[in-house]
């Protein structure tokens, strides 16, 4: 046998190879792990994922539940061991916590996870394994709240539209109201009827977060920061002589209903919702980094939401024909966006500029009160910085002390808005928007509330958000 | 009540499959035979009760009497496989024919789970390679001549691959397969095999640069053939496989880098010229972007080994029919599923165990042509068993290659039988070599 050992090195290079592949396992392995600890929640929870159903055969589904314990959703059992979900508010929470049947929605599918996972002690699942019977799901606790959202809807009082409210400081959704609605209880019988082409009514659209509408002049507080920071020297100067319509070469602007303002500084062209004045200072604005703006203030792009949400449109280029510049600058030309997006930027100046991401699940804790988890508020970043959160506060102050949201004037608290009156289709009534928050000196709670085919926003959308703002300090 | 016994036997058989990695580690760190000895038998308990809770479960679940027969078949198989191996080769590596027993165990009990028919399919051709490959380390023993034709080695080989890119089954996209006589079969898997004895006998002669430049040609061309027929995974097997043994042959670490640098330029290029790499690479990237289509079997193999977690579902409780080829590519996540990822992680370090115990052997070979087919064998080895895992959990892009011994296919089956059989030869090669060396110095000390 040959004996000579041409490369007397190559052991260690085996050595080598050895200890790389002994370090690529153990990363592969580490990899796993780290994907099991960080990713198993949402990987369980894809609604792809069919695996879930399998636990409902071993697990009663747990109650939702709303933030002072009220039950919103939970799981009956008939005597022959039928499992029927019901829902005793009715339509009320129908699209925050949605439905369990016919695939999922709401918190019924973000939820899905825990309601499904049961944590009964060992002792009572052994018990409950010999006796044939199914362990309980853990029970959800949500963030909304059943007073608020019972104003919201009687404020909407049947009229088509969205109201939500959420805690500025936390990202707390504390309401969600969407009209028309549904009944999730008699889903079996309504489907069909529900999903037909022939319905117009949307029922099953949460509006507040898949609704988009053009935001009239509530995009004005994105128009008014962008002039800001272009302007950071002259922006107080600023003066407009508005005498009702605006006219631009062959254009021409309009106030709500030709209103005349006279003259008007940037703080009362804001509070008056001066069309002429913001269109004005549209011509003004850098289309770029306007653009960005709005980008960074999360239009054309994702929200940080679990919920089913439409992405809002900012369409301005620096190709834009100036008609499309005087649009955008009042909330109009192809300009969409969500309540809920609203209610997002609203929550970011209320809360100095930062935005916290919002959230519907507090809690979970098992059938027998145990905690297993626990959401704490995270930050989404800074939209803005302080100063322009504290302007910005100071206009919608103004909005409400003097301007078009009078209906939220008044000495129980001090609120801060904007109204908007968003046309959609000619011929038609405007949407009627207003987004705001109270108490301005330290904000609790932003409301933003959208009126279909309402009219003015300060007539109609801001007495719904003063109903809520009433509600909740009661 | 049998809700109750999976629930614990989920963790009895985690505890059993933890213990025999464990005794795996111990026996490759101890020097002492006797203590070897005994671990290997504690290693076969463990095995064998392993096999038996989780087929109760099988039968328990299934409630079918077949279960039962095919259960007892098998165990006759692994106690005979065992039993004789050990009394034909004397000097045997046992950890080897153990771990072999324990791979094949496992993948037939998630092949029950999964299809009993392929199971029992499966079953029958691991026992006629059992039997085929018996004579496998008496021929390394004894014809050493097979280190004298590279040639036919090198050609056979590449020929066998350029027919099933011209005229080859086509699957998933891939030309894998031929079909002979109403067989088929995965030259790829055997070509392996000839391919590190094709570089062993030629690095063997010379490590000159000529004999590099030709060698390299034709390895190249090897892993070109593969590219082409759209099987990837192979293509990389082989390439990691010859670089190893290339730095092993020469330890220049000129050829090592020229190796790699050659590999990622290789990799860029195929991105860029074959939609099929990109395809991969865009759904191992971002695979929830397309869920429904290309994403589709990487996220049911996410969802599997996600659900499942660290401990599993338990046998049947799970869907691991849900994720496409979950029998060949996929095995693991099937088995991270339901036995848990603890599970999978112990049967990762077995496997990991087996190619440590093969650079072990090579080390101590001192023929370079010998020490170069265990080394090249071990690569070959553990680079399938990376690239299938890492596909499996993501770490890597998937590349369609089977967990040798585990996953359902008889060429892979086969083939993982020779290369074991080759290297359990050598082992016996390396063993009486030493006694007799030992006998010899006892001689002439005597003198």
């Amino acid at each position: 046998m040959k004996r000579e050992r041409p490369n007397p090195k190559a052991n260690r290079s085996l050595v080598l190879f050895a200890c790389v592949v002994t370090g690529l396992f153990l990363c592969l392995i580490g990899y796993l792990g780290y994907f099991l600890q960080t990713q198993r929640e949402f990987v369980i929870n894809n609604s792809y994922n069919a695996r879930l159903d399998k636990f409902a055969e071993r697990v009663v589904r747990g109650e939702i539940r709303s933030r002072d314990g009220e039950v919103l959703a939970y799981t009956r059992t008939g005597e022959d061991g039928a499992e029927q979900r019901v829902y005793p508010y009715g339509d009320l929470f129908a699209h925050p916590v949605g439905y369990a049947d016919y695939g999922r929605s709401g918190l019924e599918a973000l939820s899905n996870f825990y309601l499904l996972s049961s944590h009964t002690s060992p002792a009572n699942q052994l018990l409950n394994e010999f006796s044939g019977s199914k362990n309980t799901g853990d029970n959800v606790t949500t963030t909304l709240d059943v007073g608020l959202q019972q104003a919201a809807d009687e404020a909407l009082g049947g009229r088509k539209g969205s109201v939500v409210a959420l805690d500025p400081r936390t990202g707390q959704i504390l309401a969600m109201v969407s009209r028309p609605s549904f009944d999730p209880n008699t889903l079996a019988e309504d489907w069909d009827s529900l999903i037909s082409g022939d319905n117009t009514e949307a029922q099953l659209l949460n509006r507040v977060s898949q609704g988009l509408y053009p935001p009239g002049s509530v995009f004005k507080l994105v128009t008014v920061l962008e002039y800001i920071r272009e302007y950071p020297d002259t922006w107080q100067d600023f003066v407009f002589d508005c005498d009702g319509v605006y006219e631009y070469g062959d254009y021409s602007i309009s106030c709500y209903h030709g209103n005349a303002h006279g003259q008007q500084t940037l703080p009362q062209a804001f509070a008056n919702s001066c069309n002429g004045a913001f269109a004005s200072i549209g011509l003004e604005l850098d289309a770029g980094t306007w653009r960005s703006l709005a980008g960074d203030l999360l239009f054309n792009g994702s929200l940080p939401l679990e919920i089913a949400y439409s992405k809002s449109s900012f369409s301005l280029s620096a190709e834009s024909s100036e008609w499309e510049v005087l649009q955008t600058a009042i909330g109009q030309g192809g300009t969409l966006m969500s309540p809920l997006h609203a209610a997002m930027l609203t929550a970011a100046i209320a809360n100095g500029g930062t935005l916290m991401t919002p959230y519907l699940i507090d809690y979970v804790e098992s059938a027998a009160g145990e905690e297993q988890r626990n959401f704490a508020p995270t930050v989404y970043g800074e939209l803005m910085s302080k100063q322009e959160a504290e302007i910005l506060t100071e206009l919608m102050r103004g909005v409400v002390a003097a301007g078009t949201g009078s209906a939220v004037r008044t000495d129980a608290y001090s609120a801060a808005g904007k109204t908007g009156s968003a046309e959609y289709q000619t011929g038609k009534e405007t949407h009627a928007w207003f987004t705001g928050f109270a108490p301005v000196e330290d904000p609790e709670i932003v409301v933003t509330a959208v009126v279909e085919e309402g009219g003015s926003g300060g007539h109609t959308a801001a007495p719904v958000a003063r109903a809520v703002f009433d509600a909740y300090f009661r | 009540m049998v809700n109750v016994f999976i629930e614990l036997s989920r963790y009895l058989l985690i505890l059993l499959i933890a213990l025999y990695t464990g005794w795996n580690f111990y026996y490759l760190c101890s020097k002492n035979e006797d203590r070897r000895r005994r671990v290997v038998h504690l290693q076969n308990a463990a095995m064998f009760l392993l096999h038996f809770i989780a087929n109760l479960i099988l039968y328990l679940k299934s409630q079918d009497g077949r279960v039962v027969l095919f259960y007892l078949a098998q165990a006759v198989f692994f106690a005979a496989y065992l039993g004789l191996y050990g009394l034909f080769y004397r000097r045997l590596s046992r950890l080897l024919v153990s771990n072999m027993c324990l791979l094949l165990c496992v993948g037939l009990i998630m092949l029950t789970r999964l299809s009993f028919d392929h199971a029992v399919r499966q079953f029958m051709v691991i026992a006629a390679c059992a039997l085929a490959t018996w004579v496998i380390p008496f021929i390394i023993e004894y014809m050493w001549q097979l280190s004298r034709f590279p040639w036919i080695y090198g050609t056979v080989g590449l020929a066998l691959l350029i027919l099933v890119w011209l005229v080859g089954n086509s699957s998933s996209g891939a030309q894998l397969s031929l079909t002979f006589a109403g067989l088929s079969f995965q030259p790829s898997e055997f070509v392996k095999l000839s391919f590190v004895f094709f570089v062993a006998t030629m690095f063997y002669r010379s490590t000159g640069r000529r004999t590099v430049a030709v060698t390299t040609a034709v390895a190249a061309a090897h892993v070109l053939v593969l590219v082409l027929s759209k099987d990837l995974g192979s293509a990389l097997i082989y390439f990691v496989a010859y670089v190893a043994m290339l730095f092993a042959a020469t330890s220049r670490w000129l050829y090592l880098s020229a190796g790699l640098a050659g590999g990622c330029g290789a990799s860029v290029l195929a991105y860029a010229l074959f939609s099929h790499v990109r395809v991969r690479v865009a759904a191992w990237l971002d695979p929830w972007a397309d869920i429904d289509n290309r994403g589709y079997q990487i996220t049911q193999s996410l969802f599997a080994v996600g659900t499942g977690g660290w401990f599993g579902l338990g046998l049947y409780q799970g869907m691991p029919y849900r994720i496409p080829v979950v029998e060949k590519d996929f095995i693991l996540s099937a088995i991270s599923e339901e036995l848990g990822a603890v599970f999978a992680v112990c049967l990762l370090l077995i496997c990991l165990g087996c190619f440590l115990q093969f650079v072990l052997l090579a080390v101590r070979m001192e023929a370079m042509f010998y020490k170069l087919v265990a080394f090249g064998l071990g690569m070959v080895y553990i680079t399938q068993v990376f690239l299938t895992a890492g596909g499996a959990v993501r770490f890597i892009p998937s590349t369609g290659v089977t967990l040798p011994f585990v996953s359902y296919g008889g060429s892979s089956v086969f083939a993982t039988f020779i290369m074991f059989g080759v290297l359990q030869g050598l082992y016996i090669l390396k063993a009486n070599d030493e006694e007799e060396f030992a006998l010899e110095e006892a001689k002439e000390c005597g003198l």
